[in-house]
């Protein structure tokens, strides 16, 4: 039983649009070292899949510079390994084909040739809005021995702690796993079925939903092929019970960010035996705690140099946080620099940005305040 | 086949016992020694190689190679995975005619002629996996050439009180060498071999062949090829360096050298992309620091969770420091626990360890007490005591 694997680097996009500007969500920074496609690229690779297409859209420069050869993953293989998937550009085309980039027929579409060329029995498709640590091959065999046209992971979350800030997709489905409805909602309380976007379909099924798509000019994934096969197709659910983080909002990232701060997620997330989680290699050295360093409840990146206070907060690779500084709540991105006598409460700093001596910002865990990428302050 | 020839080959001397390390040495080569958190000490003259634009490296290993081998690997870490050259481990073989330990560091050399022939270099880089020190060869090499020289030698300025503990290289002020005394009681010179030498190919190669045929020599090339190559008259040149460089072959001095990288001016600072020391990664997480933890003067690194107080102190990965316990002027080197209520003062800890809840190791650096050692996955008893200077191992 083999499987291979299909990313898709930018639908989402839109979700946390501060982040994405320079970006694509595949890119997008977490957890004081990672970036989203970390997350997925390691669970495909944990589960033994090898051989992983990347459906890109606009905007990764960012995310070509992370995968490199793809050797922080093992996955620079002359056999199988990672093949980014950019749009496909024909010469009488006006622009790209894919239109809009959280269209995933047309992504898809894209993609036919990297899925026709495949031999693997199985394609695992993936989004880059969520943070797991899951054991995929479980999901392989569960969908092979249960007959599934497609199996569709969920998850049972908590509606009021996931600040939707957009439609999600949630799946009912009876005792035995069928799925029986399929939806677009934007809960906000109660115990929801979430779908993870994460899929695991069989090649040849994928290749023939893709022809009858094609053939019949659809549009929308769910709305076109999946909602109105419901009481044909056999569609199952494997509810995933591990730590799981969603990302749909700015609000949504700094508070799954701040979870990092628990140790059932550090746990869930890191701790997984046999389950590492890869990213790329940057050699810094370690971090300095220099004197007069006040650090609590922090997750930290190495390569940082502290010599303030730093609580409750979240530093990535190389940040500095200067003297009779303060940062509190708050997410430093890679090489942010604090001078002295500088505070910071429920802040997101980009990559690359300076806070001048003796500034002062805030925002509110609902409405973080956000520096973008290479800001000065 | 050959791609491309290349102009200088480097040999890694890191076969050696590094006796005088004792637990540390106990179950990894010298080399493997884990240093400054993340490190292990050849990732010191392997990053060098690479940041100098040396791709080829032949690491001479021999005593208890396994977990050398499998850190170097492929070389990856310092991207030295090359399609021709790269890094290649280089153990003692069973030939046609012999089979036969590394007998001395020329020995060693020697039995791997075929190793640097077939790379066609024109210069053989020779290091030793017992330093730390952030070096361009590339300049060393400049100079070799410039001076026309048969043998090149990096030197260190040295206090003179010291240098009867070094090599000496006595030099004429065009800085050719002389007079090489090993160890001299009365020195002449301040000038300390580094234990660094470039050599042309083939010069090197007719000094070792000849130095294996006398069955007096101690196949060294500190004690016979330097000596013979002067005493024939050959040209031998001192190359000066300035700058962090460190021997890190006793207890004290590798403790030392790690306490280096504390401070507000490190003398020995690792930070920066300038010349970047490379070390295969561990991808456990980013460090988690408790709700009660204080942590002063360190260097810490990834894998570790911080719930008691650290100071002064350089903790690798993997470490957990829980609620209640003192780490101070301590050397982790990585995966190990100290439990809540334990004291660990003045000590260097070797990986796999567990400091029991309550236990005590070492004393304050104050007392004037020597350092502890604990050797690799040794587990200290709850509320046991570890006297300073003892030296644990399994």
């Amino acid at each position: 039983m083999t499987a291979a694997g299909l990313i898709f680097a930018n639908i989402h996009d839109q979700s946390i649009p501060e982040l994405t500007r320079v970006r694509s969500m595949a890119s997008v920074p977490f957890g004081c070292r990672y970036r989203l496609i970390d997350f997925t690229l390691s669970n495909m690779v944990n589960s033994g899949i090898n051989r992983i297409g990347l459906i890109t859209h606009h905007n990764y420069q960012s995310l070509l510079d992370h995968i490199g050869t793809g050797k922080d993953w093992d996955l620079a293989r002359r056999s199988g390994g990672i093949k980014l998937i950019p749009p496909y550009i024909t010469a009488y085309d006006q622009g790209t084909r894919i239109k809009s980039p959280s269209h995933r027929l047309e992504a898809l579409f894209g993609a036919k040739d990297f899925i026709a060329r495949c031999n693997e029995d199985y394609f695992v498709l993936s989004d880059c809005d969520i943070i797991c640590n899951i054991d995929l091959s479980e999901v392989i065999e569960a969908h092979a021995a249960s007959g599934a046209d497609i199996t569709f992971v969920t998850k049972r979350m908590d509606a009021a702690a996931m600040h939707l800030a957009e439609q999600v997709s949630i799946i009912a489905a009876d005792e035995d796993g069928k799925v029986t409805d399929f939806t677009r909602a934007q809960p906000t309380e109660g115990m929801v079925n979430l779908y993870t976007n994460i899929m695991v379909v069989s090649r040849e099924y994928l290749l023939t939903i893709l022809a009858a798509a094609s053939a019949h000019g659809y549009r929308s994934f769910f709305a076109d092929v999946i909602v109105p096969s419901l009481g044909t197709a056999n569609f199952r659910a494997y509810e995933y019970d591990g730590w799981y983080a969603y990302i749909g909002s700015l609000e949504g990232y700094f508070a799954s960010s701040m979870d990092m701060l628990t140790q059932e997620a550090r746990e869930g997330l890191f701790a997984v035996k046999n389950r590492p989680v890869l990213t790329k290699v940057r050699n810094s050295a370690p971090t300095k705690y220099k004197e007069g360093a006040d650090v609590k409840n922090s997750f930290i990146a190495d390569g940082c140099v502290i010599e303030g206070t730093v609580e409750n907060s979240i530093l990535f690779r190389g940040v500095k946080v200067g003297k009779g500084t303060v940062v509190k709540n708050s997410i430093l991105m890679q090489d942010t620099y604090t001078g002295s006598d500088v505070t910071l409460n429920c802040v997101i700093t980009d990559k690359d940005v300076t806070i001048r001596d003796g500034r002062h910002l805030s925002g509110h865990k609902t409405m973080p305040f956000y520096v973008g990428k290479g800001g000065s302050v | 086949m050959i791609f491309r020839k290349k102009e200088c080959v480097a040999m890694l001397l890191a076969g050696g016992q590094g006796s005088r390390l004792y637990a540390l040495t106990k179950k990894v080569a010298k080399p493997a020694v884990r240093f400054g958190g993340k490190y292990r000490i050849i990732d010191f003259p392997l990053s060098n190689c690479v940041n100098s634009g040396i791709d080829t490296v032949g690491v001479l290993t021999q005593y208890q190679p396994l977990v050398l081998n499998e850190y170097i690997g492929n070389g990856l870490p310092w991207d030295l995975d090359r399609s021709f050259g790269g890094v290649k481990i280089l153990p003692p073989y069973q030939g046609q005619k012999s089979a036969d330990w590394y007998k001395g560091t020329a020995n060693a050399i020697y039995q791997n002629l075929a190793f640097i022939n077939r790379y066609d270099a024109d210069y053989v880089l020779i290091l030793s996996g017992d330093h730390i020190y952030k070096m361009d060869y590339d300049k060393m090499l400049d100079f070799h050439k410039a001076k026309g020289a048969d043998c090149t030698i990096a030197v260190i300025d040295v206090p003179i009180e010291e240098a009867s503990r070094f090599g000496i290289m006595s030099t004429n002020p065009d800085g050719s060498i002389y007079k090489f005394s090993e160890k001299p009681k009365n020195p002449d010179s301040t000038n300390a071999s580094m234990g660094i030498y470039i050599f042309n190919r083939k010069k090197l190669c007719d000094y070792l062949i000849a130095d294996e045929a006398d069955p007096n020599s101690s196949n060294d090339f500190g004690k016979n090829i330097i000596p013979n190559m002067l005493a024939a008259g050959e040209k031998m040149f001192a190359y000066p360096f300035e700058g962090y460089w460190k021997d890190v072959g006793t207890i004290s001095s590798l403790w030392e050298a790690n306490m280096d990288l504390l401070g507000d001016q490190p003398v020995l600072d690792l930070s920066g992309n300038d010349w970047r020391i490379f070390a295969r990664h561990s991808a456990s997480a980013p460090q988690f620091v408790g709700a009660r933890a204080s942590i002063e003067n360190c260097y810490i690194t990834e894998g570790c969770e911080i719930y008691g107080t650290v100071k002064n102190s350089v903790i690798g990965p993997g470490v957990k420091v829980m609620a209640g316990a003192h780490v101070e002027d301590c050397v982790l080197m990585g995966d190990c626990v100290i439990e809540a209520g334990a004291t660990v003062q003045y000590a260097i800890i070797d990986s796999d360890v567990t400091v029991g809840a309550g236990a005590t190791v070492g004393a304050p650096r104050s007392t004037g007490a020597e350092i502890a050692v604990v050797g690799e996955g040794i587990t200290i008893a709850a509320g046991a005591t570890v006297e300073p200077g003892a030296m644990l191992s399994e």
